[in-house]
């Protein structure tokens, strides 16, 4: 997940990444800190549990989060420009519906990963002509599509399931590219290395930090805010599209209930990941940190069988302990 | 509610502790739920825990996910995996969808069953269902004409007419009325699974068919809504309302009388069941074919169908003398 900081040139006005401090004083503190609960947490599971220490394992568990974790980078950049979305679960449904409805009709492997990839693009897309076009605020705009997408799902399948996908669909959920890397994981390494360029070395990235410290500042500066929300919503539809080819490819049949509640792990990731939730700031490579953090939590408690119950207390202790903290440092240095 | 989680954490807990302190590899079971914090699943890892204590060297892992999806019970599974239990028994949210994860856990030496709620059949190694439709249409009959040993008049009150359990159980109901030469059936009526159309459709019977003696009503919500337009109707000792229901919605019914009994499976039995097959099957005592009859223990034994697939018992009857046990349960 590491990447070499791309080389760009130095705008006559440097947006930081961050509002207080240098992007490398920043990442002294936060992603640090989460690299070490991340080493932490590696420590303690392997320690505790004989099978943590496992290729084949630890190829499992990543399951618990690759799919997530594509929704969350491009829900990261949404949330730094000051927008969210939470219908990203219903979109992976509603694509997830598409898929199973176009093999019934035949379509093949390579016109199921189009439809996936489309469907959740189109979702997206009316997300983005919500609030870029007509002006709702996005909650609003996405409670209401999180019905809307979930309730046509409902509505094509009703009680039923969609299956008999193809073999070769397999691959996507099921597949191994190198040894016990999957396909999902890889998948997830090139797009966190995408998305990482795409917001802190573009100015397209620029603007997305401009838009979410001063929308209004940003478009006197002549930014052209709707175009970007609208290219943001786009994304974070496509990604959850392509989350839910690889979700379905893996579960092998398409329900309506899929991915249900899956919007608020993707955005605790994100907050998590250190991206402030008012907007304006965060790094994609703390939202991965965060990504692989919940997924060590979850197998490891996994593997000591703790129950459902127990891990999600412990995760919200994690969110809260972690985003306390540097507040706590700050005022006790005061 | 979290005191009892605690309690139950406790218990398992010492158990762990218990069993390794005087057994070298236990078997370990892995009893997964729909999803945890459920009365019923809480109930039937009780009965796996009493089958584990009966078999000894035996550990249960009672988990689950938290919310009952397909995707939250895959990472329970994958985890499992992990652990090299020994085997999994299953109660599925979804047949289909996790069986690739149960595949993947068959490939590598683990033992596959799915109770309660199947999984798909290359999902698993056999399933065990807590009745089957001919036991459930001879029960609720029985419990009808056991409380009229001197004959009388029942109707059927049933869900809809198109559907497919509560038609099939009505007849296997009605092959086996040759027992019982003086009961006689006067109507079937369908409330809809509604309660107030199951409601207005008892009021009709009871005013249709004034020596009616019971109303059979094998749909839970049926049941409730006939009890409660015989107590209504001031018909309490004259009109049983029996059939399938839950313990939670019909203790009120059976502490005023309008029902003397009804049935549904036993959750602890249920539990016991397929922690003694996943047992039975992982030590290679027994194994998963058409026509096998594997033991179960205190419940007896089952045979296997052409599936893979069998019935644990008839369903268990509850009255006034264990319904304030189970109305906590589910």
């Amino acid at each position: 997940m590491t990447m070499a900081p791309p080389p760009r040139p130095i705008p006559p006005r440097h947006i930081p990444d961050r509002l207080n401090g240098s992007f490398l004083r920043r990442l002294k503190s936060w992603e640090t800190l989460l690299l070490a609960v991340a080493a932490a947490i590696f420590t303690f599971n392997a320690l505790a549990s004989p099978y943590f220490l496992d290729p084949w394992n630890l190829s499992d568990a990543t399951f618990n989060f690759t799919e997530k974790a594509m929704i969350a980078l491009a829900m990261a950049l949404l949330i730094i420009a000051g927008e969210i979305d939470l219908s990203v679960g219903a979109i992976i449904a509603l694509a997830s519906v598409a898929m199973g409805a176009a093999r019934q009709m035949g379509v093949e492997t390579t016109g199921l990963v189009l439809i996936g990839a489309g469907v959740g693009l189109a979702c997206g897309a009316f997300n983005g002509f919500l609030v870029a076009g007509l002006g709702l605020p996005s909650i609003v705009a996405t409670i209401g599509t999180m019905s809307l997408f979930r309730g046509i799902a409902y509505i094509i399948l009703g009680d039923g399931a969609y299956g008999g996908y193809p073999a070769s669909f397999a691959w996507f959920g099921q597949g191994y590219v190198w040894g016990a890397i999957t396909f999902e994981l890889a998948l997830l390494a090139v797009l966190a290395v995408v998305y990482g360029v795409l917001l802190h070395g573009t100015n397209f990235g620029r603007r997305i930090y401009a838009i979410g410290n001063n929308a209004t500042a940003a478009a006197f500066s002549g930014v052209r805010v709707r175009r970007i929300r609208m290219t943001l919503f786009m994304l974070t539809g496509l990604m959850a599209g392509i989350a839910s080819v690889c979700l379905t490819s893996r579960l092998g049949s398409t329900r309506p209930s899929i991915g249900m509640g899956m919007e608020l792990e993707v955005i605790t990731m994100v907050v998590l990941g250190g991206v402030a939730i008012t907007g304006g700031s965060g790094t994609i490579l703390g939202v991965m940190l965060a990504a692989l953090i919940m997924g060590l939590i979850t197998f490891g408690l996994g593997l000591l069988n703790v129950p459902g119950v127990v891990m999600s207390i412990f995760v919200g202790i994690l969110l809260i302990s972690v985003i306390a903290l540097p507040k706590l440092l700050e005022k006790m240095r005061r | 509610m979290f005191a009892k989680k605690l309690m139950i954490g406790a218990a398992l807990a010492a158990s762990l502790m218990s069993s390794a302190a005087w057994a070298q590899d236990p078997v370990r079971i892995a009893l997964v739920a729909k999803s945890l914090g459920n009365g019923f699943f809480e109930a039937a890892n009780r009965g796996a825990e009493e089958a584990a204590k009966e078999l000894g060297n035996v550990q249960i892992i009672y988990t689950g996910p938290t919310s009952t999806t397909a995707e939250g019970q895959i990472e329970v599974i994958n985890a499992l995996i992990a652990q090299r239990v020994n085997a999994i028994a299953i109660s599925a949210n979804d047949p289909d969808a996790v069986a690739p994860a149960l595949k993947r856990a068959m490939q590598r030496g683990i033992t596959v069953i799915s109770w309660d709620s199947g999984v798909a059949k290359d999902g698993r190694e056999l399933h065990l269902a807590p009745s089957s439709n001919e036991l459930i249409g001879q029960t609720i009959i029985k419990l009808a004409a056991d409380e009229l040993p001197e004959g009388g008049e029942v109707a059927v009150l049933s869900a809809t007419s198109t559907s497919t359990n509560q038609n099939i159980w009505i007849s296997e109901m009605n092959k086996v009325m040759d027992q019982y030469p003086n009961i006689k059936l006067v109507a079937t009526v369908y409330g809809d699974d509604l309660a107030d159309k199951s409601y207005r459709e008892t009021q009709g019977l009871l005013q249709t068919y004034p020596d009616l003696d019971a109303i059979i009503a094998p749909t839970s919500v049926g049941i409730v809504a006939a009890a409660q337009a015989v107590a209504d109707a001031g018909k309490i000792g004259k009109v049983n309302v029996t059939g399938l229901g839950l313990p939670s919605e019909m203790a009120g019914a059976v502490e005023s009388g309008a029902s003397k009994s009804f049935a549904i499976w036993n959750p602890v039995d249920l539990g016991y069941s397929a922690a003694y097959l996943a047992y039975e099957l992982a030590t290679d005592k027994a194994e998963a074919k058409p026509g096998a009859v594997i033991s179960i223990g205190r419940m007896g034994s089952v045979t296997l169908d052409d599936a893979n697939e069998a019935a644990m018992s008839t369903p268990f009857k509850y009255d006034a003398s264990n319904i304030e046990e189970f109305k906590t349960v589910f």
